[in-house]
């Protein structure tokens, strides 16, 4: 990839955390069926996803660190962060872990990834409320996440095809 | 252009891996819908991981919860009701309302969490109602 400019990376940088941003405010609008709580669509992800194939995972890792915290204190509170930390940190470690050492498909980090984000979250709920009861949730939360994380993934590939080409044609 | 073509592919171990994973969430789904369908007969609360109180199912009652968040010592944070043999959170002072928000349980297994509280509402069986003890 050729090589980009230091203020144009943090430019592109801030416009993919301005989106990835967009992407959990539009979630809060998206109502989810109520089975269980904590089913999302996991848009915010589909950015993230995207900035690790197109600028790397220290790039990615950012972005998504900081839309965790911005996104949990504009529209949620102390708890969303901690569990949307908690999820967010071990899917980005399955999905580089997959994409890096094991080159896996895009798709397939992005199945993973869904699933690893709701166990975590799962996991430190349930440490949280000292109770292991909860974990029963976890049938639901790893299908949702396999389905979801198949749409991103899908969705993913299509716009880092996409960009790709763009990024080419400069 | 090579990478193009590395994205469009899924390999044969993308294939594995995917079944796999499709595998299991099946397998969970299965034992979630088979595994819950015992109706309960006693409901436990707890709070911060210790037990509240465990109340019958048959007895239509309303269970004040008072939890660290509470204003005050009597104040409760949650109200369980439990009617016709179901239980449901209808009221928290928790910030996201997911308690409130999810439906009412009935089954051995099912809990309804209010995390900010750290309230676990769980349905229980006949032989874990029996136990006195009951070890986190």
């Amino acid at each position: 990839m050729k090589q980009r400019s230091k203020g144009k990376t943090v430019a592109l940088l801030g416009m993919l955390l301005a989106l990835a941003l967009l992407c959990s405010y539009i979630e809060t609008l998206i109502p989810m069926p109520m089975v269980v709580p904590g089913i999302k669509m996991g848009l915010a992800n589909l950015v993230v996803l995207t900035t690790m194939y197109l600028l790397g995972p220290k790039e990615a890792l950012a972005v998504s660190c900081a839309r965790i915290f911005l996104s949990g204190f504009l529209f949620g509170n102390m708890f969303a962060v901690v569990y949307s930390l908690a999820g967010g940190i071990l899917s980005f470690c399955v999905m580089l872990l997959l994409k890096q050492v094991w080159k896996y498909n895009i798709l397939t980090v992005s199945v993973a990834g869904g699933i690893f984000h709701n166990l975590g979250q799962l996991l430190v709920a349930a440490l949280v409320v000292e109770n292991v009861n909860i974990l029963y949730y976890m049938s639901i939360l790893f299908f949702s996440g396999l389905v979801t994380g198949a749409v991103i993934g899908c969705i993913s590939r299509e716009v880092v095809l996409r960009l790709a080409d763009l990024e080419g044609r400069k | 252009m090579e990478n193009r073509l590395q994205l469009r592919k899924l390999n044969k171990r993308d294939f594995v891996l995917l079944l796999v994973l499709l595998g299991a969430s099946l397998g969970l789904l299965a034992w979630f819908w088979f595994g819950h369908q015992e109706t309960g007969v006693m409901v436990e609360v707890t709070v911060d991981g210790e037990l509240y109180g465990t109340y019958s199912l048959k007895e239509d009652q309303e269970i004040p919860i008072i939890s660290k968040t509470s204003q005050s010592e009597s104040e409760a944070s949650n109200y369980l009701v439990i009617a016709k043999g179901k239980a449901d959170m209808i009221q928290g002072d928790c910030p996201d309302k997911l308690c409130v928000r999810q439906a009412a349980i009935s089954h051995v297994g099912e809990n309804i969490v209010c995390l900010p509280n750290r309230v676990v509402v769980t349905i229980i069986g006949e032989e874990a109602a029996d136990t006195d003890v009951i070890i986190h």
